[in-house]
Parts: structure tokens; sequence; C-alpha cells
């Protein structure tokens, strides 16, 4: 099961995944709690300007469930692909 | 009981709990002094994370940063949290899998070379020395405000708790103790800003009073707290005053920054599986978010709490602020300690607060006959004085004491390990004397600690006058040297020795260049029309992060690839099972 052809499908499906999270990462925290904060922030929501609630507490929930979901996706990739320890 | 016994009473328990743990996980071999045998629990080993990553700033100064410098502040919240997303995905299951002890370790395995191995080290002992001596200070801080003790005899109590149980414990003793300490740090965070939250809000969960109406008054904490910063000509809290390409290198710095920390790194090799340091990232992650995403609560409230006592009347009014006679105890306390600082300087009695670099506002205050601001208030105190401003009892005051030592130690504590480790493994055994035993490599391991913690100790009592500003290098540092050098040694095959060595070397340089430039030759030019692309020296370390890749993959493809048995190796840490 651990041939080259396998392996290197395996890290295709990882930086495919990984490309997706990072995408978010970098939309969520740059893109809309720096570049268009001013903008999000003509959207009021229970009490908050949406950028700036952005910035300081919802671009960290997201960067959790990044991680979670990241975790939990490898762990089915690597018994996927029998790569798991 | 009085606020003194109290805090002797909490801080001689905690310390009683270390020191206990540091006695049940003591080191009896190298790989428990290096990385606590690589038999951590990942949930254990993610409050570890969250505890070593925490320091005295997180715990002192992070709320009072938010609380002055609203939106602008967002730089550390997301910055110094986005790293671990970086560090879950790019680096900490690949470093596992590798398995060795050290940072510089696998920099010079994969990069087959002692002097990239001897780059790496120089990099982490700068990097961690800065760190450290900053944490030293912050026990020194604490011990001398609350227990009313010399600086200096803080600091030493505070150096032989972590000689204590980071020589005999090494990695394992360090763990366990950082465990204990998140849960005294995260208490005690907790508790008060829970208090201050019902207090402002009735919302008892900080998270969402920062979004609340504040109680009996129908308007929402944060517009409340934009009018009144406004009225006496702050900047709104909700709005920023950095420029946005300065937010997003300083941002991008300190995320890269973060996964390019040795210290943090390290303390995922020591989990059992590359799952379980996937796993242990969140974790991390989760119990550091508990803390950070209850600093900007905090701090607004703080922020408000404040400006309401100092004016009593109509904000910005001639005849809103306070009599300095009538300041309550608490501002006395803390003027003892110089982080609250009062000057009359038109001698009318009253304590004048306001932004005296607005041009619109400082019109008004001139016509007021007011001849600039007043009083002087150090960040710290949001988090130090909050629980006295909001009134609250005694044990939680002491509490705080409790758990900025906590978050001082266990930093501290957790940089003293890499620093030593680095050397007794990485120079010693990795370059001088390669065939040294292990019972006798374990020993240089604690004397290295010993050596460590005195020069920690000794540069917490005699900072140099730098210290805020180094911490910006140690950042930019991380972020231009280790993290390129590791992220490239996994992901791209082709970067051989002499690409690792040329792009570390480039962006330390170039950033060590940069910021000493703007930080300490050229103060006077350290603004953004001087700057290279708008980027202040928070956010250089972006930058030279972009030259070492830029340097190492374009030497990479004009010489030779690696050797076949490095590529293999690369293969092999690609994946979790052994091949």
């Amino acid at each position: 099961m651990s041939s080259k052809e396998n392996r290197e499908a395996y890290w295709k499906a990882n930086l495919k995944l990984m490309g997706i999270l990072l995408a978010i990462w970098f939309f969520v925290s740059y893109v809309c709690g720096i570049i268009f904060v001013n903008e999000l922030n003509t959207i009021h929501f229970a009490g908050f300007k949406l950028g700036f609630w952005i910035a300081q507490q919802g671009s960290m929930y997201v960067f959790l469930v990044l991680i979670l979901i990241y975790a939990k996706k490898m762990n089915s990739l690597d018994k996927k692909f029998g790569l798991e320890e | 009981m009085d606020l003194k016994t109290l805090t002797i009473l909490f801080v001689g328990a905690s310390f009683a709990l270390y020191i206990g743990i540091a006695i049940w996980a003591k080191a009896k071999s190298t790989k428990d002094f290096y990385v606590a045998g690589g038999g951590v629990h990942p949930i254990a080993n993610g409050m570890a994370t969250a505890a070593d990553w925490m320091s005295a700033a997180s715990f002192i100064s992070l709320a009072g940063i938010i609380s002055f410098a609203g939106y602008d502040s967002s730089v550390y919240l997301m910055g110094w949290t986005g790293g671990y997303v970086l560090l879950a995905l790019l680096l900490a299951p690949y470093l596992r899998k590798f398995g060795k002890f050290t940072v510089p370790e696998f920099i010079g395995d994969r990069y087959y070379s002692k002097v990239a191995r001897i780059v790496a080290v120089v990099c982490l002992i700068i990097i961690s020395f800065t760190y450290v001596a900053g944490q030293m200070r912050g026990v020194g801080i604490v011990f001398s405000r609350f227990l009313e003790v010399e600086i200096i005899t803080g600091l030493m109590i505070g150096m032989g708790v972590v000689f204590f149980y980071a020589v005999l414990g090494g990695m394992k003793g360090i763990t366990y103790t950082q465990v204990a300490q998140y849960c005294v740090l995260i208490f005690a965070y907790m508790v008060p800003a829970v208090f201050i939250a019902v207090q402002s809000t009735g919302n008892p969960i900080p998270q969402l009073a920062f979004g609340s109406e504040l109680t009996g008054q129908g308007i929402h904490l944060l517009e409340k707290l934009d009018q009144t910063v406004m009225a006496l000509g702050f900047t709104a809290f909700t709005e920023g005053s950095k420029s946005t390409i300065d937010v997003f290198f300083i941002t991008l710095a300190l995320m890269v920054g973060t996964a390019g920390l040795p210290h943090v790194i390290v303390r995922f090799f020591t989990v059992p599986k590359v799952s379980d340091a996937r796993k242990s990232a969140g974790w991390a992650l989760l119990f550091i978010t508990i803390l950070y995403t209850t600093a900007p609560a905090l701090g607004s409230m703080a922020r408000l709490n404040l400006l309401n006592t100092i004016q009593p009347g109509e904000i910005g009014a001639i005849d809103g602020n306070m009599n300095y006679s009538e300041r309550p105890t608490w501002f006395k306390t803390w003027e003892k300690t110089g982080l609250l600082a009062f000057e009359d300087k038109n001698n009318d009695g009253r304590i004048q607060y306001y932004n005296e670099k607005n041009a619109t506002f400082k019109a008004t205050a001139d016509s007021y006959g007011w001849k600039g601001n007043e009083l002087k208030v150090d960040r710290d105190i949001m988090v130090l004085a909050n629980p006295e401003i909001a009134n609250l009892p005694n044990w939680v005051i002491a509490l705080i004491a409790a758990g900025g030592i906590a978050a001082a130690l266990s930093t501290a504590a957790g940089l003293l390990l890499v620093i030593s480790s680095s050397i007794s493994h990485d120079l010693v055994k990795g370059i001088m004397v390669p065939d040294i035993s292990e019972k006798k490599e374990l020993m240089i391991g604690r004397v290295a600690a010993a050596i460590a913690i005195m020069i920690a100790g000794y540069l917490g009592a005699n900072p140099p006058g730098f210290v805020a500003q180094v911490v910006a290098l140690a950042f930019g540092l991380a972020a231009s040297s280790l993290f390129p050098a590791i992220l490239l040694g996994i992901f791209y095959k082709k970067t051989n020795k002499m690409a690792a060595i040329a792009g570390m070397l480039s962006g330390i340089i170039f950033t060590m260049t940069y910021i000493i430039y703007f930080k300490f030759m050229h103060i006077e030019l350290n603004n953004a029309e001087h700057w290279l692309f708008g980027v202040s020296p928070e956010g250089i370390g972006s930058i030279g992060m972009i030259i070492n890749f830029v340097v190492a993959i374009v030497i990479s493809n004009v010489t030779p690839p690696p050797p076949q048995e490095i590529q293999d190796l690369v293969e092999s840490i690609r994946v979790p099972k052994s091949i």
C-alpha cells in the first residue's frame, strides 16, 4: 500500500485540502478583517460592526474550525491511503 | 483576610503545586528532558502549548493594548492566533514525523549541513533570549506590586521556582507544570472578566457582553465607548488609525513568526503520533482563543470604566472631569507604582485626560484653558487594576497576581528549555562531541538550563532599554529565518544546503538591519514616509520572509538538487506511516 504512486496521491490530496483551508484562512483574516474591513463595518449585527467583529472575534473562531477540519479530514485521508501510524 | 495575605496564599499555593509536579515528573533520560518522553496526551499538550505561548504580555498587556488601540490591536489578535493554522497545516505534523528533539536538528539534518544547524541555533538563541528577558521582568513587576517586595527579590523567587522544575524535570517537568499554569492563568483571567461583564451588561459571557447593551442605558457597549473616546478627541474604538498595508504586513509577520517560534514548535515533538500533533494544535488554539476572545471584551469594558471614573460629569465638557482631591483609592494605589501619573499642567486641581494630538479637539481644549493631557495611563493597568476599578473582592485581585506569575513562568520555562537543548543537543552533541554519553548530555542540558536561567534573571533585573522594541525583532527574526527554511524543507524537495543557508541569512540580515536602522539608529525617521512600501519595523519580518523564500528558491533552481537520501527523508516525513 505504501507504493510511490500511493504516497504521491496522498500528498496531492493533502495539498488540495490545505489549499482550500488556507484560502479560507486568508480570506477571513486578510480580506474581511483587514482589506475590506471598512466596507463590512457598514453592516451591523448583534451590537457589532461586522468587519470589526471578524477582526477581533470571528476570525479566531474560524481559525479554530479550520484546524479541527484539517485534523479530522487528514485522519480519514491517512486511513484511506493506508498511511496511518 | 487582607489583600497581601491572600496574595501570598494564592501565589504560594500555586508554587507548591508546581514544585510538587516537578518532583513527580523528574527527567530520567535525554528523551524525557527534551521532549517529555514523547508521550504527552494531545489535550495536555494543547494546554501546555497555550501556557507556553501566552506570556506575561498576553496576560497583563494584551487587554490594555486593545483598550487603547481598538481596531488596530486586531493585528495581535489575528496575528497571534492565525499562526496556529500555519503551524497545524504546514509544520507540526511533519516535524513530529521527523521525530527528533530540536528545531536546529531538523534544519541540520534536512540540509545535511552543520553550518545550517549553527545558523539555526544562533537564530533560536537570539529569539528566545529576547523573549525571556521580558518574562522575567513581568514576574518581577507582579511580585513588587502585589507582594510589595523589591523587583529583584521577586525575580529571585521566580527564578528559584523555574530553576527547580526546569532543571530537574526538563521538558517533562515543564509540560505538566504548564498544564497546571494554564488552569491557574485562565481561571485568574476569566473570573474578573465575568464579574465585569455582569456589572456592565448583565451578560456573564464576556464574548457576548462585548456586543450587548449597557445595563440600564439602552445603548450598546461599543457604541457608547466609541462616543466616549471620540468626545475626548481619540480615534473611535472600532476604527483604526494604522494604514491598511501596515496592518496587513504586521499581521502576517506575527502569524508567520508565531509558527516559526522554536519554543512553540518543539511542543509538538512531545505528542505520541503525527495525528496527535494536528489534533493538539487545535486544542492549543482552543485554549488560547478562550483568553484571546475575552481580552477585547475586557479591554473595552475596562476602558469605559476608567473613563467614566475620571469623567463623572459630561464627557469632553469643561467641568466634566474629576477633581484630583476626590480621586478613588485605587487611583492612589496605582499612582505609587508609577503606572498612573497625574501632572496638573494648568493648576486647576482637575484631571484633564484627552488626546492632545488631535488638532480639532486641541482647539476646544485650549478654549477651556487646558494645557495638555494631564494623566498618563500605563496600558498594563487595564488588567492589573481592573478588579479594583470595578470594586471586586480582594480574592479576585490576589488571583490576578497568581495568574500573571503563572503566565510569565510558563513561557520563561519553555524558552529556557529550547535554549538549553540547543546548547546541549545541537552544539555539544551535534557538533562538538558527537560520541558523548547520554548521561553526560543530560548533565550538560541541566547546566545549560541553569546558566540560561541566571542570564534571564540578569536581563530581567537590568533590562536593556529596548525590551519592548526587541519583541518585534523576535517575531520578525522567526518569520524571516526559521519559518521559510522549515517550510521549504518539507514542501520543496529541491531546496538544497546552499539555498537554505543563503535564504536564512539574507532574510535575517535584511530584517535585523531594517529594525536596527529605524528602532535604534534613526528613531526620528521611524514613520510611514520613510518606511519601505509603508511597512513599519513591526511588519518587516514579512518582507524578510519573502526575501528568504525568493533567494532559496532561485538558488535551488540553479544549483544541483540535494542528495537522494535527503529526498527520501522528505518523502518519509510527508506521510505519517514509517516507510
